[in-house]
């Protein structure tokens, strides 16, 4: 009953955060602002991440495959695709959940429980429209060009780790990953990481902007929003799996 | 004017403010008093619409603020201004931002008016040379000034101040209440005051409503509270022992 109840309040929520703006251009100067901090603040840690996880899958995928009968490029398709279709939209949204989603709900705890919200609504605005909305807009135009670059620096991290460690030689790799490439995968990553950014923003936005107490439950909330983005995140997985690729 | 009718409002159950009936006079410093939890801030945000009342009716000038839709809300909120506790200024915005801040969303001025007008109400609350300042680098005191500059920076029609006064020290109290009381008449505005502060009352109070328990207790001039038998109010006013020694000595000498 307090999940539907909950539910309800989001809906409502999600509703008020899609109406019309009080001026188009402040709110498109919000969103370039938001573009920078939620989105060219996260090219750092997609990087690292990318370049680190892209050498892992490859090396494991190398020392699982030890047999004769099976063709050494087929390491480099592994990795490719398991970085396409899973590692750079889920696990990175994943990753984004936890940083990204984590300061968006302490962010808006922080302007609930110190009032700055209720100023915003006795100007006349709309808050949460004014507050969320460019930061929905940024992830979901933002968060698709992060994916792109966690999917060359992923596989570039592969082909690095096979010249480092001499698993695999450079000229399987490279061959591997240019061989059978259906250009849909990249559509289907995508098409989640764009879902994905929906999610993060609007229910850790949601956990922080109900918020009440003190700085005890903003870190709570902000916890709370991250957790439950991370799980409808596994559940969108799969669902928009079960879609576009069955 | 603002006029509270029959305002009842409850959480979980649990009585908060029960029919309560005011008049707020235009042009006066209107103030709330009340101990702490009496529902004084309650009130005020039943008033302003940032909680919604049971039952009963807030009228701003003939207009009914609880039944009007979330549009016509926004519009009259346009009208009003409001200082919080603790000042609630953005804290990614510098001060002159924070005071443009009303006038970049409502209006289609030039940057420069802005500017202009911005810099015309941070003199009116006496602050000069801060306008690039962020809030964090700002006092109690300033940051209180601040608010007051940014609710009054679209000529509001009703200003709302709660605990204009709280953690600061008496001095700078005292200046806070002037500013209040000389906006009030200068603009003839429709000021609420929500304050436990007797030092404001006794300055600015020009219409004083007391809250007990939910309940309004008193309402009066600040001359008449001084004369008043209300018990609770005898109690809210006459707390301290140096306060209930200058009440005996002056019954004494009358």
């Amino acid at each position: 009953m307090k999940n539907i109840s909950a539910f309800g309040k989001y809906i409502i929520f999600i509703t008020r955060v899609f109406s019309k703006p009080e001026k188009t251009k402040i709110y498109l100067q919000q969103t370039i602002r938001e573009i920078e901090s939620l989105g060219i603040n996260s090219i750092g840690i997609v990087i690292i991440i990318s370049i680190f996880i892209g050498a892992v899958i490859t090396l494991q995928t190398r020392y699982n495959l030890e047999s004769s009968w099976i063709p050494l490029y087929l390491i480099g398709l592994t990795a490719r695709d398991t970085i396409l279709l899973e590692f750079s939209s889920t696990m990175v949204g994943l990753i984004l959940a936890g940083k990204v989603g984590s300061n968006i709900a302490s962010e808006i705890g922080h302007m609930r429980i110190t009032e700055q919200i209720d100023a915003l609504e006795m100007m006349g605005i709309n808050s949460a429209s004014y507050l969320i909305l460019p930061k929905i807009l940024a992830t979901m135009v933002f968060n698709p060009i992060l994916t792109i670059i966690s999917m060359v620096v992923g596989i570039f991290g592969g082909w690095m780790a096979c010249i480092v460690t001499g698993a695999l030689a450079s000229s399987d790799y490279i061959y591997g990953i240019q061989y059978w490439f259906i250009p849909f995968y990249i559509t289907y990553a995508l098409v989640k990481t764009v879902v994905y950014a929906f999610i993060i923003t609007s229910v850790t936005s949601f956990h922080g902007y109900y918020v009440q107490g003190g700085a005890l439950e903003v870190g709570r909330c902000s916890t709370r929003g991250v957790v439950y983005s991370s799980i409808l995140i596994l559940l969108a997985d799969v669902v928009l799996t079960q879609l576009m690729l069955a | 004017m603002i006029e509270v009718e029959h305002l009842y409002k409850s959480f979980a159950g649990v009585n908060v403010l029960e029919d309560i009936s005011v008049t707020f006079e235009r042009g006066k410093t209107n103030l709330i008093i009340g101990r702490s939890g009496s529902g004084k801030t309650v009130l005020m945000k039943c008033i302003v619409g940032l909680h919604e009342a049971d039952r009963g009716a807030v009228i701003f000038d003939d207009r009914n603020f609880v039944e009007m839709s979330f549009t016509g809300r926004k519009e009259l909120r346009k009208e009003m201004g409001m200082m919080f506790q603790g000042g609630a200024l953005f804290d990614s915005l510098s001060v002159e931002e924070n005071v443009i801040f009303p006038l970049n969303l409502f209006t289609k001025m030039p940057y420069d008016e802005k500017r202009e007008r911005a810099n015309i109400c941070l003199k009116r609350v006496n602050l000069d040379n801060v306008n690039k300042l962020y809030p964090g680098e700002l006092s109690g005191g300033m940051k209180k000034r601040v608010a007051i500059a940014r609710a009054i920076v679209q000529n509001p029609k009703y200003l709302f101040c709660d605990e204009p006064n709280s953690g600061l020290d008496p001095k700078t109290a005292l200046v806070i209440d002037d500013l209040i009381s000389e906006i009030t008449h200068d603009y003839s505005i429709t000021t609420v005051v929500n304050t436990h502060d007797m030092n404001s009352v006794m300055e600015i109070g020009e219409k004083v409503v007391f809250i007990h328990q939910g309940f309004k207790c008193w309402e009066g001039t600040r001359e008449e509270i001084l004369d008043s038998d209300n018990e609770y109010l005898n109690d809210f006013v006459f707390a301290s022992n140096f306060a209930k020694k200058i009440k005996s000595l002056t019954s004494k000498n009358s």
